[in-house]
């Protein structure tokens, strides 16, 4: 008999091909240039050439939302890959060494979350200037409290288990137990926290770009794109629905997306639905 | 419960000392000169020596720190760079705009985050159950910035019913109030969605329990049953995540003052990152990280108050 799948998992899986699919794609090909101005073409009508019409500047819009999948994929990837690896690490080195350091880990985790990522942004914001690497950095500097707390309480329950105890009697050393025990089994906790902290990216780049402390014209985000957009609302309201509809798609597609993975990884866990 | 009291201040103090510590350090690490940011590139030597006098930046890092936190516990936050007025008249003179934000947003966020969440739970498995968990992922999905977009597309520029931002003070209670409905909407449909979620799976949590049965068994009404035995039981984990919730609200109300064009402290920190106005910016992302601790701090307190059960083993 197979088994159904969680009917999160199911669609948030196509809405996150679907948005990961046009990243990819607008790498190799997009219908016009995102960049290319044609000021005697703006606001046109879509048409069979532009298929959402163009922006106060000519730009085609479609191209547009498709480089600002590009930019959110890349920023959310980054950001989760640079905050994740920081935390887990810290995480496991909590859990396998214990004591003090367990404690200060998890003390400065605790302190990570009085910065909301919008803090952390500004302040970087206002000594370096807005760019976005800048918000990379902050979205990535919240994602390690996470990581950590996650990891080390994942990590601890499987430092109790008989086997770890026979790899330390074996004489293995608690680096190594933690490499080649611990975070393979916890390597499904890490994965479903992973794809919801990248649901959390996505939202975090877009309000960051929208405020001016993200991307910078003219690159495309999808953020940036509305808050061009929000100038232009008695002119060209519909600049202001589809970056807003680009970034739900993206958002609701990682979190169903994770919520589906828990669900299969952890049955026991299932919430009541 | 005494010693419980004590260890938890301490952690609070201990806490906000170290976030003045990230502030200071990540303002003042810069390679810069506030000075030359200050008076501008075709300044004389003097007066830049002059003013860095003034701003004591001769002085090690570590008296700078003492002093600022020192004169912060005082209330001196320093003078704005690009308003020349002490920064704590700065704060003082948009608190009013934000507090209201923040608190109508807390109000409107619990009424229908405890509404929607004890509803989803009575109607447990059927449609409306359906309706509000289909309406929280949304909410949860979508952007506040954008949301406020669209309220103002709707009712501001199609409807023409409300202002689509700007807000001219308290003198006029009417004006103000139709200038705060739509910012308020845009913050709290965003926070009520995590929040009906957690409320609606504590009580699911509660009505599993035996006293519920019993409760009913003896003839309370449903609506009795969920209101006085539900929720004030599923209180702690709604109240953990009301106080989680703070880091997001006190994020939300800077983004939505920015969204609305409304003269509060968010507009002010964005208007003091693009005058490189830094004394500004330490003060407010210190006063905003305070906020998230000092929530964080009342929430541990008040799970004494909600659980007496919690009492007994502190």
């Amino acid at each position: 008999m197979t088994r159904r799948l969680p009917t999160n998992f199911v669609i948030g899986g196509v809405l996150v091909a679907l948005v990961v699919g046009t990243a990819a794609l607008s790498l190799v090909w997009t219908p016009h240039n995102s960049t290319q101005m044609a000021i005697s073409n703006k606001f046109a009508a879509p048409s069979s050439t532009y298929w959402l019409g163009t922006d106060q500047l000519g730009r085609d819009v479609v191209s547009q939302l498709m480089a600002g999948a590009r930019n959110s994929m890349s920023v959310a990837l980054i950001a989760v890959l640079m905050g994740g690896s920081i935390g887990v690490a810290l995480g496991l080195m909590a859990s396998a060494i214990g004591g003090w350091v367990e404690d200060g880990v998890m003390r400065l985790a605790d302190l990570g979350f009085a910065f909301p990522a919008l803090l952390f942004a500004i302040m970087l914001a206002a000594v370096f200037g807005p760019s976005l690497g800048n918000a990379v950095l902050a979205i990535a500097f919240i994602n390690i409290p996470v990581f950590a707390r996650v990891t080390r309480g994942a990590a601890n329950q499987i430092w109790t288990l008989d086997y770890v105890s026979a790899a330390r009697a074996a004489g293995m050393n608690r680096f190594a137990i933690s490499r080649d025990h611990i975070l393979p089994n916890i390597g499904a906790v890490i994965i479903v926290q992973a794809t919801i902290e990248f649901a959390v990216a996505i939202l975090a780049e877009a309000a960051l770009s929208y405020l001016g402390l993200g991307a910078q014209p003219p690159a495309a985000s999808w953020g940036r794109l509305l808050s061009e957009a929000q100038t232009l609302m008695y002119l060209a309201p519909q600049l202001a629905i589809y970056p807003g509809l680009c970034i739900v798609v993206a958002v609701l597609g990682f979190g169903l997306l994770g919520d589906g993975l828990r669900d299969m990884s952890e049955p026991r866990l299932r919430r009541e639905r | 419960m005494g010693y419980f009291i004590f260890r938890r201040t301490v952690g609070f103090i201990l806490t906000l000392l170290a976030v003045s510590v990230v502030v200071f350090a990540v303002m003042n690490v810069l390679p810069g000169d506030p000075a030359l940011t200050i008076l501008g590139m075709d300044a004389t030597e003097d007066a830049l020596a002059a003013l860095r006098e003034q701003l004591g930046l001769n002085e090690p890092l570590l008296t700078r720190y003492v002093n600022w936190v020192w004169n912060a516990l005082q209330g001196d936050f320093g003078i704005s760079h690009s308003f020349r007025v002490p920064v704590a008249d700065l704060i003082v003179e948009r608190l009013l705009m934000t507090v209201s934000l923040a608190v109508a947003g807390m109000v409107v966020t619990l009424i229908l985050a405890l509404g929607l969440g004890i509803g989803a739970a009575a109607q447990h498995r059927k449609f409306g159950d359906w309706g509000v968990m289909f309406l929280s992922q949304l909410g949860i999905a979508v952007p506040a910035f954008w949301l406020s977009m669209l309220l103002v597309l709707l009712f501001a520029v199609n409807l023409r019913w409300l202002p689509p931002g700007g807000f001219a003070g308290w003198s006029d209670p009417m004006a103000a109030i139709r200038s705060l409905i739509l910012p308020t909407i845009a913050l709290a449909v965003v926070q009520s969605a995590v929040l009906a979620r957690v409320t609606r799976s504590a009580a699911l949590e509660v009505m599993r329990q035996d006293f519920v049965r019993t409760a009913r068994a003896s003839g309370l009404s449903r609506r009795r049953v969920l209101w006085r035995h539900v929720l004030p039981n599923a209180m702690v984990p709604i109240v953990t995540i009301v106080g989680m919730q703070f880091a997001s609200l006190v994020t939300g109300t800077i983004v939505i003052e920015n969204v609305f064009y409304l003269p509060g402290l968010g507009r002010l920190i964005f208007q003091s990152i693009s005058n490189r106005d830094l004394p500004t910016v330490q003060a407010l992302v210190m006063l905003f990280a305070a906020i998230v601790v000092t929530a964080n701090f009342v929430v541990d307190l008040l799970y004494v108050v909600i659980d007496p059960r919690l009492k007994a083993r502190a």
